[in-house]
């Protein structure tokens, strides 16, 4: 290949085609003090790319709360690492592969669970298990479906192969998805404190080593595209979507831990997007140091590589290790016996330059920082709040007829696919592997997960109501965060970490940048009042196709502790003649709710208001609760509100409720309002007065809704007419029903 | 009592089956890696589940070649206790150990769910002194795991009691016949597609799986 030379590069604006902007071409100018060569421009690209150097949501970083007793490792690292007592700590991180996923969904779900998994096992934590969050748009859409199936079986395809378990997640369906869909896999990683190991090249003169996979032609400029907007063209962009190997991954998995543990590692990385670029300076920038490498030394796939194509390719399975000095011959035996080529590529430097070698040439020269994120331009836009808030503000809910039977309602609430059982997708998962799942997916709010060798256990959740967000990016953002604490409250489990995964469209468009001013501003206030440290977090932006851009959609995944698992709690009832009660206060906000959606088809109002100080006192009032074993279930209220909830709790257990609402009101904004800080407990009838003394000491409003019965569901308003009246059976259908009958 | 169990390049339930092994049952149980060749230290063999050779090309058909095959061919031979789960079922369909071939499943998907099974026969170390008819709960999790064998090999493993387990209520793959084990016309070698080292903790749902390792400690018990 004809490489254009330097004159050419900025005679013609070749930076351009590359995403980088004339100023950010004249700051690499002056920061080299001479014109880059193409391989050199190509390093900047990738690196100062929004998807590597978060150049729009670095400023906003410093909100975050990043520090608590439990912090072993804040955001900066590949992962967050937070302690969990007896020499243990948890890893954890979430990372987005929208643009790959909206053109070649099966790769670009896959290619995301393994790159996940790298950021874990390349901290010394064996992987424990993964998450996704998943954003698509209506399922009667051919294409949808297509997308769907095909994350579906990527994530299957990838996780199972690789013996992680995929224990959680979420799926929402909704127009404002449909050309862009969002696929945030989370993972989390298990390890003991003296096995964490951190992506530092250090020592001058220590060796660099390319391990795992060979390196090929796919991905490069991955992380280009994947910071535009997508459009018709972006078919087009096929091979910059990297192609899977679980079992290669397995591969690396077992040898790096394996080299983590024969303790010869100085520092390690993985190579994610913008490949050897990124992992070479961020382990120098980190280490403060320099990084010699010789790319003509790199295995390859196939021959005739370039050095820009071997420095930007995003073949996948492939680490970066400085080892020791002495330990060449150690690494190198360990990965001939799973029969990885582990070649030494390169030196650690003292002068902070990277410099690329293609055998005796140089073909690259830039001074590490300046590449790293810490060295790319941030961006402060102009924000104005989006005009279609004034028409989704003025709706008003009364609007909606109020019926004298809500049952079809109900019905239709757990058909819809945001809400119905995820079955059809948690049954492709091996969610049970590696022995340690002890709640299984649908069983309740979040996953948990044991410590064996342990009494602990770690509960797992990954959230983001992004209709919400839309709506009010603050609130909203307030709620996503909010909800995902009370999801791990209800299995009793204190939370202790949060990683987020922002995902929006063009900042650079005012309206969008609001929202995600006022979103981030959100979950760092959340984090804060809630006491949950955030320990990393990622960014995908640009995520609009045909200039439109998705719901805003920041994600949360957070990890709780419980510290006796005996201790776990579900949300399906467990017994006929229990007590149903409403642990919190009364709520009746529609907007926003899955039930607007239903009468008018859309996004509307006002989503539910978020009191922090009480979703506090409600976490503390039910984790209390569970801890003196009081209740037999817990299950929050989230989309389709309360009446959703306490079928759920109905179906999972096969067992009825006979509920009599105990306030006056529109029935509609009692029975699916989406309000927050709310929990549907139940509990034997003799734990009522110790339960009552649990929630008055945290002042939290405890109601009696009704009694468990053995199928029979009836709702019945404050004047005794009777509002929903059904049986488990068709609650049942409805919800188990609605994702099979679509995909079939 | 000397368990291996075999680690093939890609395996994923090896360290589920060992600490099954040696945490639940404090039996003797080492992780023999693919390339070992001597297996005569053991009493039993474990060909665990996962993904070998990423089941590229067919599931089972590449690990086949592993050089730990030839021994594990020659234990088998021996009448030695041999347990493929669910990828090492497949694997011991590819060496030959066992009768048959595995499809895809029925659903095109990978399935992953708790199970019953009802156990058919006593008479393999793996169902040794559990009561034909029983029903099992153990977790399946497999996207190859619909067994077939033509007409005249089926009537062979009914005539000859191989059929070792089959699956109750709804079949979760297709197999012919609902069969979710069997075992090769000695008995010593058996293969199943559900995990029972999935279900040996209470903490875990079911303790079904138990039996299937105490089976094998009470045929070994019996033998010494």
């Amino acid at each position: 290949m004809n490489e254009p030379t330097p004159l050419q590069i900025r005679a013609d604006q070749i930076y351009r085609s590359m995403g980088l902007t004339e100023a950010e071409y004249e700051r690499i100018c002056q920061i080299l003090g001479r014109l880059p060569n193409y391989t050199e421009l190509g390093m900047y690209a990738v690196l100062w790319s929004e998807h590597c150097a978060y150049k729009h949501t670095r400023p906003f970083f410093k909100l975050f709360p990043t520090s608590g007793e439990r912090i072993l490792q804040g955001p900066g690292e590949n992962a967050g690492v937070v302690d969990i007592g007896d020499g243990w700590a948890v890893v954890f991180k979430v990372e987005s592969h929208n643009h790959p996923s909206a053109i070649e969904p099966y790769q670009g779900a896959a290619t995301g669970v393994g790159g996940i998994l790298r950021d874990i096992f390349t901290m010394g934590a064996r992987p424990i298990a993964s998450l996704n969050s998943l954003r698509f748009g209506e399922l009667s859409d051919e294409r949808v479906k297509y997308l769907f199936q095909g994350v579906v079986a990527g994530i299957a395809g990838y996780g199972n192969a690789v013996g992680v378990p995929t224990v959680g997640g979420e799926v929402y369906f909704d127009d404002g998805y449909a050309g862009n869909p969002l696929v945030n896999v989370m993972a989390v990683g298990l390890v003991r404190h003296e096995m964490i190991t951190k992506a530092v090249a250090s020592g001058v003169g220590n060796p660099v080593m390319v391990v795992g996979a060979y390196t090929g032609r796919d991905g490069i400029h991955g992380a280009t595209f994947a910071s535009e907007e997508l459009t018709d063209a972006s078919e087009e962009k096929r091979p910059a979507v990297q192609v899977g190997d679980p079992f290669t991954e397995k591969l690396l998995i077992e040898a790096c831990l394996e080299l983590i543990e024969s303790g010869v590692v100085v520092g390690i990385q993985d190579m994610g997007a913008a490949g050897l670029t990124s992992s070479a300076c961020e382990m120098a920038s980190r280490a403060g140091s320099g990084i010699e490498l010789d790319i003509s030394l790199v295995p390859r796939r196939e021959p005739g590589m370039s050095a820009y194509e071997v420095m930007l390719s995003e073949s996948q399975e492939r680490m970066l290790v400085v080892p020791k000095k002495d330990a060449v011959d150690t690494v190198k035996a360990i990965f001939a016996k799973y029969g990885l080529p582990a070649v030494v590529v390169g030196k650690v430097t003292d002068d902070g330059m990277i410099r690329v070698f293609d055998g005796p040439d140089l073909v690259a020269e830039v001074p590490a920082k300046s590449l790293s994120t810490d060295g790319a331009p941030t961006y402060l836009r102009e924000a104005k709040p989006p005009a279609y808030l004034e028409q989704t503000r003025s709706f008003d809910s009364s609007s909606i007829r109020v019926q004298s039977d809500y049952t079809v309602d109900l019905l239709n609430l757990l058909d819809s696919p945001t809400i119905a059982s995820k079955r059809w997708v948690y049954r492709q998962y091996d969610h049970m592997v590696q022995l340690n799942t002890v709640v299984v997916p649908g069983a309740a709010d979040a996953a948990v997960l044991r410590v064996k060798g342990t009494s602990k256990g770690i509960a797992v959740t990954i959230d983001g109501n992004g209709r919400h967000v839309y709506l009010d990016p603050y609130q909203g953002a307030l709620g996503v965060v909010a909800e995902a604490a009370r999801n791990l409250v209800c299995t009793g489990a204190q939370p202790i970490g949060l990683t987020d995964g922002l995902n929006f469209g063009n900042p650079e468009k005012p309206e969008v940048y609001w929202q995600l001013q006022q979103a981030i501003r959100g979950l760092a206030d959340a984090a804060r009042e809630l006491d949950i440290p955030v320990a990393g977090g990622n960014a995908s932006l640009y995520n609009e196709s045909s200039g439109r851009p998705i719901y805003p959609t920041p994600i949360v995944g957070m990890v709780g502790l419980l510290e006796e698992i005996d201790n776990r709690m579900t949300s399906d009832f467990k017994a006929e003649g229990d007590v149903i009660a409403l642990l919190g206060w009364l709520g009746t906000e529609l907007g926003g709710s899955e039930f607007v959606k239903l009468k008018t088809g859309q996004a509307l109002g006002y989503p539910p208001r978020i009191d922090l100080a009480k979703e506090k006192a409600l976490q503390q009032a039910c984790l209390a609760a569970i801890a003196n074993g009081l209740i037999r279930s817990a299950h929050d209220i989230s989309e389709g509100g309360l009446a959703v909830c306490i079928a759920e709790s109905c179906i999972q257990a096969n067992l009825g409720a006979a509920v009599t609402l105990p306030w006056e009101g529109r029935p509609d904004e009692l029975l699916f309002g989406e309000s927050a800080a709310r929990i549907v407990v139940s509990l034997p009838p003799a734990n009522w007065e110790e339960l009552w003394k649990v929630a008055s000491e945290s002042k939290v409003p405890l109601t009696k809704l009704g009694v468990v019965t053995d199928g029979e569901v009836t709702f019945t308003a404050f004047d005794g007419r009777p509002l929903v009246v059904t049986h488990v059976d068709k609650l049942a259908k409805a919800w188990e029903d609605s994702l099979p009958k679509r995909l079939r | 009592m000397r368990v291996a169990v075999v680690v093939f390049p890609g395996s994923n339930c090896d360290r589920d089956c060992h600490h099954v092994l040696s945490e639940v049952f404090g039996l003797d149980s080492e992780l023999v890696w693919h390339t070992e060749t001597d297996l005569s230290r053991f009493d039993a063999i474990i060909l665990p589940g996962g993904f070998s050779y990423g089941d590229y090309l067919r599931s089972g058909a590449i690990a086949r070649f592993s050089p730990v095959m030839e021994s594990v061919t020659k234990a088998a031979e021996r009448g030695l206790p041999v347990l493929g789960i669910c990828n090492g079922f497949q694997i011991l369909l590819e060496a030959g150990l066992l009768p048959g071939a595995m499809l895809v499943n029925e659903s095109l998907q990978f399935r992953c769910h708790p199970q019953e099974i009802t156990v058919e026969v006593d008479r393999t170390p793996f169902t040794f002194g559990i009561k034909p008819g029983t029903v099992l709960q153990l977790p399946v999790a497999h996207g190859e795991g619909n067994y077939f064998i033509d007409e005249a090999g089926l009537a062979k493993l009914e005539a000859n009691r191989q059929i070792v387990f089959r699956y109750a209520g709804d079949n979760p793959n297709g197999s012919v016949a609902d069969i979710a084990g069997i075992c090769n016309e000695a008995g010593n070698v058996v293969g199943m597609m559900p995990h029972p080292e999935r279900a040996a903790e209470a903490l875990l749902g079911s303790t079904d799986g138990q039996q299937i390792f105490r089976a094998l400690i009470n045929y070994w018990e019996g033998r010494k």
